[in-house]
């Protein structure tokens, strides 16, 4: 019940890109198409379900038995994401090539993404326990899928829409972002953690 | 004049924020007001002018192949100075930048700049092109800074500018006050000073 809780409170109320301002680079980047911007959802979702557990155990079998976490954490689970995500495209090109061609592209990026980075480093400092830190970690990657379709959507619409020239592009997704992010305000109310 | 140039550029021809469209996430998260803006700004100053000098300086020695996890790793490490520097001087900023600190690491700026300027140019030069690009977006944020907790709050760092009667727009230092204040600025800049070709990360 309380890892349900979670699990919505993190897609809705404290959505990562509305709310926390993790992963706004694709965010504002990867929003122009649904479909696009739908599997770079996924991508994220998988890498930071898994990035999640990954960074978990080292953190509480390698870095805390030796009393590292304050000082070697964030070179730590950087190059685990890193390697992750390497790892994983290797793994997809492999076994799943169907996949890999719509996921292919996006996986690289991710990396970079602050929200799997963030992410790690909340659930360690929220001190989680490993069903919890996955949880958190889908979650995560679920709220990330629904703020960037719907903003794609909105975006797709947008292109028959009357902008003002200076505000195309960025301004105007910013803009957007920020209605969205009113309405998911709106949430906060639903359950109280 | 060449050396001057690689200062001044990062202040507006190809300020982070308002130019190149680099770093949102903390340029959204953490402008709630001045003070954080420009705490933010510094500590992101420092690790810029740090990862710059450093990369500058390992440049020959780094293999092409594993040049981009060498990076991450030099720029971890002065996260980490940084993070714990904070943590010791100032604990109270520390409190409120929290999460974004770290997150520093990913910042797309940093190592942007390694791979597009350290990686080719003297330390010299490096150094005062991370100092420019660091500036550059302390400003930023410290603007945007500035522009919420003026409306949010009715003060600028911290000290109050209006008398009883006013009504703080609480929106804008909540997050949607954040991605509404960018989005308008930058709308403002690009009808004013025309539209340049953006850079983008992801």
């Amino acid at each position: 019940m309380e890892l349900l809780l979670l699990f919505i409170s993190t897609v809705l109320i404290n959505n990562f890109v509305l709310s926390r301002f993790l992963g706004i680079c694709p965010f504002l980047g990867v929003s122009k198409k649904i479909e696009v911007a739908f599997s770079m959802g996924l991508a994220a979702t998988f890498v930071m379900t898994l990035s999640a557990i990954a960074t978990w155990l080292i953190q509480h079998y390698i870095l805390m038995p030796f009393g590292m976490e304050r000082f070697l954490q964030y070179g730590a689970f950087i190059l685990v994401i890193a390697s992750l995500v390497q790892f994983v495209e290797m793994f997809l090109k492999k076994t799943s090539p169907a996949l890999y061609q719509s996921l292919g592209i996006f996986l690289p990026l991710i990396t970079t993404n602050c929200a799997i980075l963030g992410l790690a480093l909340l659930s360690a400092l929220n001190g989680y326990d490993l069903i919890t830190s996955t949880v958190f970690g889908f979650g995560a990657g679920v709220g990330f899928t629904l703020a960037i379709s719907s903003m794609a959507g909105l975006r797709e619409n947008m292109e028959f829409g009357d902008v003002p020239e200076p505000f195309k592009g960025v301004p105007i997704t910013l803009i957007t972002a920020a209605i969205m992010s009113m309405a998911f305000m709106g949430f906060s109310g639903l359950i109280s953690m | 004049m060449k050396f001057g140039y690689e200062f001044i550029k990062g202040l507006w021809d190809e300020n982070p924020t308002f130019r190149l469209v680099l770093g949102m996430c903390p340029t959204l998260a953490v402008t709630n007001a001045a003070m954080n803006g420009l705490s933010m700004g510094l500590a992101t100053t420092f690790v810029l002018v740090g990862s710059n000098i450093m990369v500058s300086a390992l440049k020959k020695v780094i293999p092409d192949e594993v040049r981009i996890p060498s990076y991450v790793i030099i720029i971890a490490t002065f996260v980490t100075i940084a993070d714990l520097a904070l943590a010791a001087f100032f604990p109270e900023i520390y409190r409120v930048l929290g999460l974004f600190i770290p997150l520093i690491v990913v910042n797309c700026i940093i190592l942007a700049r390694a791979e597009a300027f350290a990686a080719k140019n003297s330390i010299g030069k490096s150094a005062l092109d991370g100092l420019g690009m660091g500036f550059g977006f302390t400003w930023a944020l410290t603007f945007l800074g500035i522009i919420r907790e003026i409306l949010g709050m009715g003060s600028v760092f911290g000290i109050k500018l209006f008398g009883e009667g006013f009504v703080s727009w609480i929106i804008f230092i909540l997050p949607p006050g954040a991605f509404l204040t960018l989005g308008l600025i930058l709308g403002l800049f690009n009808a004013v000073l025309g539209k340049k070709k953006k850079a983008q990360c992801s």
